[in-house]
């Protein structure tokens, strides 16, 4: 039987950091509202000239240095983003000429917050059938450009920001498990309802949510996940190291680990300086868990997500 | 009927960090409370899992006192 391993993770954050307090001078809002609701003090700011594959470029790099893998090793590269950059060739492709790994299968998922799950859940589904053995999964977004800011529910809420993992071939299981579910009946609550045509923007080009509505169904979701992915392994949240969530709310994060009995601090959360990144922030708290010790090897994690779809996902994994 | 009231003023108590006593048949969640606008979400789910009913949210909406909490409650208890 062939295995998925996560053999390395890397991440990779914009220079620029947006406080609430820079927030709260152009807009009605406050640091002390913004912690309160939402858990977030700060997020990250991609530079006008980058774009989502050059941070992708930097979060793939550091993970093929942790996992030891050169690049021309990769056989397949999946991109879950959902701010591309631009609307054809795949974000995948453009990172593969970066990367300088040509030839293999590249192409992006759109899953929105729950893209790397979806793009994990892929990967895995290639490498254990005998289709690749080295995968490069990444999650990228600069989000800080479909954002409304004079919006102050929605536009302190995100960041920017890339996470990878190298997936290798193994004897031993890896990721044991992936829930993968989603409902385009709940596309209303979020989304960012725009497209080019006739080289014009025709609609919204910046995000709605519905925050209450996401809320309630994020938290009734997000544990029926985690606990089938447990319970389709005969596993039970006593077995879990680490509750490695997407970061969107800390009351989201808190409901949900409440509900799977989990304390918080089995909890890795980045929210607090990073915001909601999208499809990068599973990846990204990944890698601040593996690269401070938190996370070891032999560790059992739980990784879950919900984005708009709205579209959700957990993935159980021995490190 | 008691036994509702005093289940559902437990879990506004517990929900939105108050002394029991503070909770009243008809305090606002929002104005009395200090609740803010996820606090009542939570408040609403936790009120589904204590009595088993589904609360759709048009009608969540227009709960916001604790007595209309029980009204509910005492109404759909599934």
């Amino acid at each position: 039987m062939i295995y998925a391993r996560i053999a390395g993770t890397g991440s990779y954050l914009p220079e620029q950091v947006l406080t609430n307090a820079e927030i709260a001078q152009r807009l009605d809002t406050s640091d002390e509202w913004i912690v309160s609701r939402t858990g977030i003090r700060a997020r990250h700011i991609a530079a006008p000239e980058q774009k989502t594959s050059d941070l992708a470029l930097i979060a793939s790099q550091r993970a093929l240095e942790a996992a030891g893998v050169q690049a021309a090793d990769i056989d397949l590269i999946v991109v879950a983003t959902s701010t591309p950059d631009m609307i054809f060739p795949s974000t995948a492709c453009i990172l593969q000429a970066k990367l300088g790994a040509h030839g293999c299968p590249a192409f992006d998922v759109q899953a929105v917050c729950a893209g790397f799950i979806y793009a994990l859940a892929t990967a895995n589904a290639y490498i254990r059938s005998g289709m690749a053995r080295t995968a490069l999964v990444v999650g990228a977004e600069i989000f800080s450009r479909i954002l409304d800011w004079n919006d102050r529910t929605t536009c302190v809420l995100f960041g920017d920001g890339a996470g990878a993992a190298v997936l290798t071939a193994s004897e031993e299981p890896g990721i044991l498990g992936v829930e993968l579910n989603a409902d385009g009946r709940h596309q209303p609550m979020l989304n960012v309802p725009a497209q080019v045509a006739n080289g014009e923007i025709v609609g919204t080009p910046y995000l709605h949510m519905d925050g209450g509505a996401v809320f309630k169904f994020a938290v009734k979701t997000l544990s029926d996940c985690a606990s089938k992915a447990l319970a389709a392994q005969n596993m039970s949240h006593e077995q879990l190291d680490w509750l490695v969530p997407h970061q969107a709310n800390v009351r989201i994060i808190e409901s949900t680990a409440k509900h799977l009995h989990l304390p918080m601090d089995k909890v890795v959360l980045t929210l607090p300086e990073q915001g909601n990144t999208s499809a990068a922030s599973i990846p990204l708290a990944l890698d601040v868990a593996v690269r401070d010790g938190r996370i070891q090897p032999g560790h059992t994690v739980m990784l879950e997500g919900i984005g708009g779809g709205f579209a959700w996902g957990a993935a159980l994994v021995k490190m | 009927m008691e036994n509702i009231e005093a289940r559902v003023k437990k879990i506004v108590a517990e929900q939105l960090g108050v002394n029991e006593a503070e909770v009243k048949n008809e305090s606002s969640f929002v104005d009395d409370l200090g609740a803010d606008s996820l606090d009542t979400v939570e408040l609403v789910m936790a009120l589904e899992e204590e009595f088993g009913c589904e609360i759709p949210d048009e009608e969540a909406e227009k709960i916001t006192t604790v007595q209309q909490a029980i009204d509910y409650v005492s109404g759909h208890q599934g």
